[in-house]
């Protein structure tokens, strides 16, 4: 990058009357891309945490723990694409997340109640029912049921994401919309509790694709397969972000009609970006159920897809590693607060969400931004004709409701 | 040019824009071919800019549009811009929080592959490198759009245009806000593209359109009033009736000067408009 902009110069020629200029956002928020080498270090320090320094230092609860941060840091990595790059506010990714979740536990529990030598589950039977549901009996084979936990929930971004994004609704009607899909896919759950077991939820799982889930070293490498999955996400976004799909969609969040007018149609580009956001959330669900041992409509309704946004927010959600950093920052603290002082925790979370909002819209990762570009000023104050004009102050507001 | 060669043109027959109960534009015919560098001026509210927003489809259409053979009432913005039809706003709107590159990179993409919408730019396109040396925007290739000047903002828009592949460009007030030099520049640009483009260009600002307009259509309360060169237009009874007829709503100073670029005797303005205020 050879960019140089210094603040204190001026535009010549004024502004327009009535030509309400938007202001741009600051850097830390906008899109600094990390370049090759950037990239690899972050993925190669976070491999060598995650897949050697993680096993070798953490217990068996410890090890449960992290794995569940990082099923949850998939969601925000997701959140991080279709809000910060997309500027479509998801507040419903528990739908996706759900889905995923209890693809699995259906299909998990076939299997155990299939060891036990019983064709029905357990809750099924003492809710008086005598036949396999036909539902359940789809996800039965192993390679259905990681089919379906790709699949489905994609398919019902790309759905309801279409419907949405075609219809141009966008900004806080769209946060209000997904928010309410994911308060009735919690209802719809807890509503049929033949088939979902309610709001109890499914839960003590005994094996993964026929490893016994009480083995230590099987639970040792489940964590490794959510490490890597985690990585691989976070490689794959890297990319798009750098991509020419990733610059559309920036422009897209920004401005739409003009994208619009450049013959592309943005319904398909923020249908694109959703779906690629349901798909990480579902995987991420899906690993959680092993991981985690429960998946129950308490995980997945409003509170806890409102949950998965405040990691995005305070880590910097336009940034590559911001969500995921955040999300598993918020998840540390959760435990950690949560414990000592349950409510106050809630509050908190509610607190520091509306400080980031309101004050560092950018995340934390402005902060490094800033930092950055103060640097970068002291070197370039002595040399170099800066590019253009005066730098525009962050909108918060306006960043805030997309 | 359309793609047989034979010259663009963008034809306008009895179109009609209606919001709720309010005719924004009444039956405007309106032919432009490739070569010409046609201005559409008029008082506020005369339709003009409802007029391009009506062939882009941001504005409901009755009538018939039609683009080298391709009907473009009740098409979609974006499949009309595939049509070859490209538009500027009045206030520029180019991508803040992109490069100047990266926003003529998505300018230029309409027809790229899903594959190579996935892939990192390679290398920047000659065409774009061209039209970054035409437009001046060279030196600020990686300078994010959102911290260039106004007019640099407009010529980035001017640019994306051209990148764009469209054969009909509708510039909405292109010069607004531009110093003279930029001014200069910028109809010296459109001069030179609408050579082997449909051009046509909104515009208050009359000493301009006097350097620069090939035709110009006037416009007044959804209508077209007139047609043909400034030289025409200015001679037009109904136009000067106009122009002169607005004094009342605008300021007398106002309506003096534009009468007087218009090549009107700016006292008739004075006598027009005190008649009105004595009216009031």
């Amino acid at each position: 990058m050879t960019t140089t902009v210094s603040p204190q110069q001026t535009t010549t020629t004024p502004p327009t009357t009535g030509s309400a200029e938007l202001p741009s956002v600051a850097e830390g928020a906008g899109v600094w891309t990390t370049g090759p080498r950037g990239a690899l270090l972050g993925l190669g320090i976070g491999a060598v945490l995650l897949l050697v320094i993680a096993p070798l230092t953490l217990g068996g609860f410890g090890l449960d723990l992290l794995g569940r941060y990082l099923c949850v840091a998939m969601v925000a990595v997701g959140i991080g694409l279709a809000w910060g790059r997309g500027g479509m506010l998801t507040m419903g990714q528990g739908v996706y997340f759900g889905l995923g979740a209890y693809i699995m536990a259906m299909h998990m529990t076939l299997a155990d109640t299939t060891l036990e030598g019983e064709t029905i589950p357990t809750f099924m039977r003492q809710n008086g029912v005598e036949q396999l549901p036909e539902l359940w009996g789809i996800v039965q084979h192993p390679v259905v049921a990681v089919a379906a936990v790709i699949l489905v929930p994609t398919g019902v971004a790309g759905l309801l994401g279409w419907a949405i994004f075609s219809r141009r609704v966008k900004g806080a009607y769209f946060a209000i919309l997904s928010q309410a899909l994911a308060a009735a896919f919690a209802v719809l759950i807890i509503g049929q509790p033949v088939l979902t077991n309610g709001s109890n939820g499914l839960s003590n799982f005994h094996s993964l694709f026929g490893w016994d889930l009480s083995d230590q070293a099987n639970r040792t490498v489940l964590f490794l397969v959510v490490a890597a999955v985690l990585l691989v996400m976070l490689a794959v976004t890297w990319q798009l972000y750098r991509s020419r799909f990733g610059e559309l969609l920036v422009a897209v969040r920004d401005q739409e009609e003009r994208v619009r007018f450049l013959g592309y149609d943005p319904a398909l580009i923020k249908t694109v970006a959703y779906m690629i956001a349901a798909l990480f959330a579902a995987i991420g669900g899906a690993l959680f159920v092993p991981v985690v041992g429960i998946i129950s409509p308490a995980d997945i309704g409003v509170v806890p897809s409102i949950a998965f946004l405040i990691g995005v927010a305070i880590g910097g959600r336009s940034t590559w590693l911001g969500p995921v950093l955040g999300s598993i920052a918020v998840s540390f603290a959760g435990t950690q607060l949560a414990s000592a002082f349950p409510s106050f925790w809630v509050y908190l979370q509610g607190l520091l969400f509306i400080l980031v909002i309101g004050f560092l819209p950018g995340g934390l990762a402005s902060v490094l931004g800033l930092v950055r570009r103060r640097r970068s000023q002291g070197a370039n104050d002595d040399g170099g004709q800066a590019a253009g004009s005066t730098t525009a102050p962050v909108s918060s507001e306006q960043e805030a409701t997309r | 040019m359309s793609r047989d060669h034979r010259p663009s043109y963008l034809e306008i027959r009895d179109l009609r824009v209606v919001f709720d109960k309010f005719v924004a534009v009444d039956g405007v015919d309106l032919r432009v071919e490739q070569g010409d560098l046609r201005f559409l001026i008029g008082p506020n509210g005369a339709g003009k800019t409802t007029t391009i927003d009506a062939v882009t489809a941001l504005a409901p259409a009755q009538g018939s549009i039609n683009h080298n053979g391709h009907e473009l009432v009740g098409r979609k913005t974006h499949k009309i811009v595939r049509y070859g039809v490209g538009r500027t706003f009045q206030t520029a709107s180019v991508f803040e929080d992109l490069t100047v590159l990266q926003n003529l990179d998505i300018a230029a993409g309409l027809r790229r592959r899903p594959r190579d919408m996935v892939r990192t730019r390679q290398e920047v396109s000659p065409r774009i490198l061209e039209v970054m040396e035409t437009t001046g925007l060279s030196r600020h290739q990686e300078t994010k759009a959102g911290v260039l000047s106004h007019g640099q903002k407009q010529w980035l828009e001017i640019g994306m245009l051209m990148v764009q592949d469209a054969t009909v460009l509708l510039l909405d007030e292109p010069v607004a806000g531009m110093s003279q030099g930029e001014r200069d520049a910028t109809g010296e640009l459109l001069t030179k593209l609408a050579a082997d483009h449909v051009v046509v260009v909104v515009e208050h600002d009359m000493e301009f359109l006097r350097k620069y307009a090939q035709s110009v259509t006037v416009m007044a309360a959804g209508k077209v009033i007139a047609e043909g060169t400034v030289a025409q237009v200015q001679a037009d009874s109904t136009v000067q009736e106009i122009y002169l007829g607005t004094a009342g709503t605008k300021s007398l100073e106002e309506a003096k000067v534009e009468a007087e670029l218009l090549g009107l005797d700016p006292e008739a303005v004075a006598v027009s408009g005190s008649t009105q205020s004595k009216e009031n």
